[in-house]
């Protein structure tokens, strides 16, 4: 997803944040994964905004998407140029409302940005993983996720709240640990991957190992597979689109020039944008980083993982209050899947709310400024943090 | 709030489990919420009138009454709410049944098409009445059935529930303030406020 696309600052922010670190599964007790393989030591670099009160009751939880990290608000120093990923959303006053709830936010397991992932260093071998790294899955993430709150002394989470692979990894989350879940908000999700889904990751994941730099993902001791990744993230660009939004935003408009020039370069805006999107995109991001996470999201079935084939009974331990969102042109995760959520929800007997928010700008609604989706998640957390104190 | 709600409101007991079929922006569910310590839930089809629900703090979700109502279990509502929807509704008889499946008891509320106006109007003019309750053309009106006080007992009698409690009102100052009317209501009232249980078949 987009993160870290432009904002329009409003200038509040919950003002300066710090990165931390958390070690667990050292040798000999690694982690056991879902694939029967063992990890360890594990890494999970995580951030909070706010403050935890004497009862632990005001935790919020938020699980990042694909190329989201865990600066999620404020910034790390003064002169920062951008803050953290959804400071529309976390910060003073705002949709999640730091004068009033503890925020955490973790680097996903298989990432790049400070927890253990294939661009980490392996203690086997002294040298990264590249792909000795095990498959990881959406279920990992969140059992590592359970590590750092167990951490962290926190035993109930007010609310869970992320959009597209970080909705999948709420979704898990009630389903593996429903007892710690007192609420949950996933945004522009799924609860399985669909053939399309799968499709533009697998396009994705072909480019860059067809980069001749990716060398079976082992590349870290020279140059990078960067146009490899740069085009799968340009086909990543397209998908959090829809075919409105490109038409506002781009049309059939020509890139500083007035005619076409007639060979192959960015003749079209929308060309030079996925250029852009692209090149910035390998500044901070691994490849092998984006070829497990989107692995792990083309696994995740709720369902099969949870409800032997059924949606149904992979809720019926869930106890928690629902806010289920999706949006009108997102055709990445259309709102027949969240609806299948919300039908499988209610015949649990569950507390769910759902709206289809009227959004032009695809699968990144969900992290551009949206008055409506912030007016409802907070009073969607208040009711649930008022209902929990009664 | 609307007259019409003010007796659905007064006949729910504390503490029940309810469910509005057309929330629109949670005015009723938001009243037996904080005075009735109600366990609310709602649905309504407009995207806007959702997110202002959600937003004052009701569990309400987006779609049409008449395919969400079947996910819920048997009897998961104490009370399901239906106020001045059933005169737009494509299939009322089947929709009631619904209703009465994941309720133990119904309400329901609609204009009432038996009124003097009503059928004066169409007597003296010849037109298709137009009234405050009914403030729409033939050829623009969501309301595609008509109904009156009388019709509703003898569809209770066809599709084979019960009227437990019926309530004729005729409301005046814009629908907030009204009376009840108890001398030949399907003549005099307004609307009819009904509360349906589960037939004895």
């Amino acid at each position: 997803m987009s993160e870290y696309i432009e904002h329009n600052e409003d200038g509040v922010s919950v003002g300066l944040v710090e990165k931390k670190f958390f070690t667990f599964a050292e040798p000999p007790n690694e982690m056991l994964l879902e694939n029967g393989d063992k990890l360890g030591p594990v890494t999970i670099a995580y951030e909070t905004c706010g403050k935890l009160n004497a009862d632990k009751s005001n935790v919020i939880f938020v699980l990042h998407a694909l190329s989201g990290d865990s600066h999620v608000a404020g910034y790390y120093q003064e002169d920062d140029p951008k803050p953290g990923w959804w400071d529309i959303m976390v910060g003073p006053g705002k949709g999640i409302d730091t004068d009033k709830y503890f925020v955490i936010c973790s680097n996903i397991l298989g990432g790049c940005m400070g927890s253990t992932g294939p661009s980490s260093i392996n203690p086997k071998t002294d040298k990264p993983y590249g792909l000795d790294f095990p498959f990881v899955t959406i279920g990992d993430m969140v059992q590592a996720q359970k590590k750092l709150i167990d951490h962290l002394g926190i035993t109930k989470i007010l609310s869970l709240i992320g959009g597209s692979i970080g909705g999948m990894q709420v979704l898990e989350w009630c389903a593996r640990y429903p007892e710690m879940a007192l609420s949950a908000i996933p945004l522009a999700t799924t609860a399985r991957h669909s053939a399309l889904a799968i499709a533009f990751n697998e396009v994705a994941r072909q480019a860059i190992m067809a980069d001749p730099h990716w060398i079976g993902g082992n590349y870290y001791a020279g140059e990078k597979p960067d146009l490899g990744l740069a085009v799968a993230r340009m086909i990543g660009h397209i998908t959090y689109l829809s075919d409105e939004s490109m038409r506002l935003k781009f049309g059939r408009r020509l890139q500083e020039k007035k005619d076409f020039s007639f060979n192959f370069d960015a003749d079209f805006q929308v060309e030079s944008y996925l250029r852009y999107q692209g090149t910035k995109f390998v500044e901070r991001f691994d490849a092998n980083s984006f070829l497990y996470i989107t692995k792990a999201s083309d696994y995740f079935a709720l369902d099969d993982q949870h409800g032997s084939g059924s949606l149904v009974e992979a809720f019926s331990k869930a106890g928690g209050k629902f806010l289920v969102v999706s949006f009108t042109s997102d055709w990445l995760y259309p709102t027949y899947q969240s609806k299948a959520l919300v039908q499988a929800m209610k015949k649990n007997g569950l507390d769910v709310s759902f709206c289809e928010i009227e959004a032009e700008w695809g699968h990144d609604a969900f992290l551009l400024p949206n008055e409506r989706l912030a007016a409802m998640v907070k009073g969607f957390l208040d009711r649930v943090y008022s209902e929990t104190r009664h | 709030m609307r007259f019409d709600l003010q007796i659905i409101a007064s006949w729910i007991e504390p503490g029940s489990k309810v469910l509005d079929l057309g929330c629109g922006q949670g005015v009723l569910l938001h009243f037996l919420k904080e005075k009735k310590q109600a366990v609310c839930a709602g649905i309504e089809c407009v995207e806007s009138k959702v997110g202002k629900s959600i937003e004052r703090g009701l569990s309400v979700l987006q779609g049409d009454i008449n395919e969400e109502i079947l996910d819920y279990p048997d009897d998961t509502f104490d009370y399901v709410i239906l106020s001045q929807t059933l005169q737009q509704v494509y299939e009322p008889a089947k929709l009631i049944q619904s209703l009465l499946r994941v309720g133990k008891k119904g309400i329901v509320s609609f204009p009432n098409f038996g009124h003097w106006r009503v059928r004066l109007q169409l007597l003296l003019t010849g037109h298709a009445p137009i009234t405050k309750q009914l403030p729409y053309e033939w050829h623009d009106t969501p309301n595609i059935r008509v109904i009156s006080i009388k019709d509703f007992r003898k569809f209770s009698r066809d599709v084979g529930f019960d009227i437990l409690r019926e309530e004729a009102i005729n409301t005046i100052n814009h629908e907030k303030r009204g009376n009840i009317i108890k001398f030949h209501p399907n003549l005099r009232s307004t609307y009819g406020v009904f509360l349906i249980g589960k037939g004895k078949t």
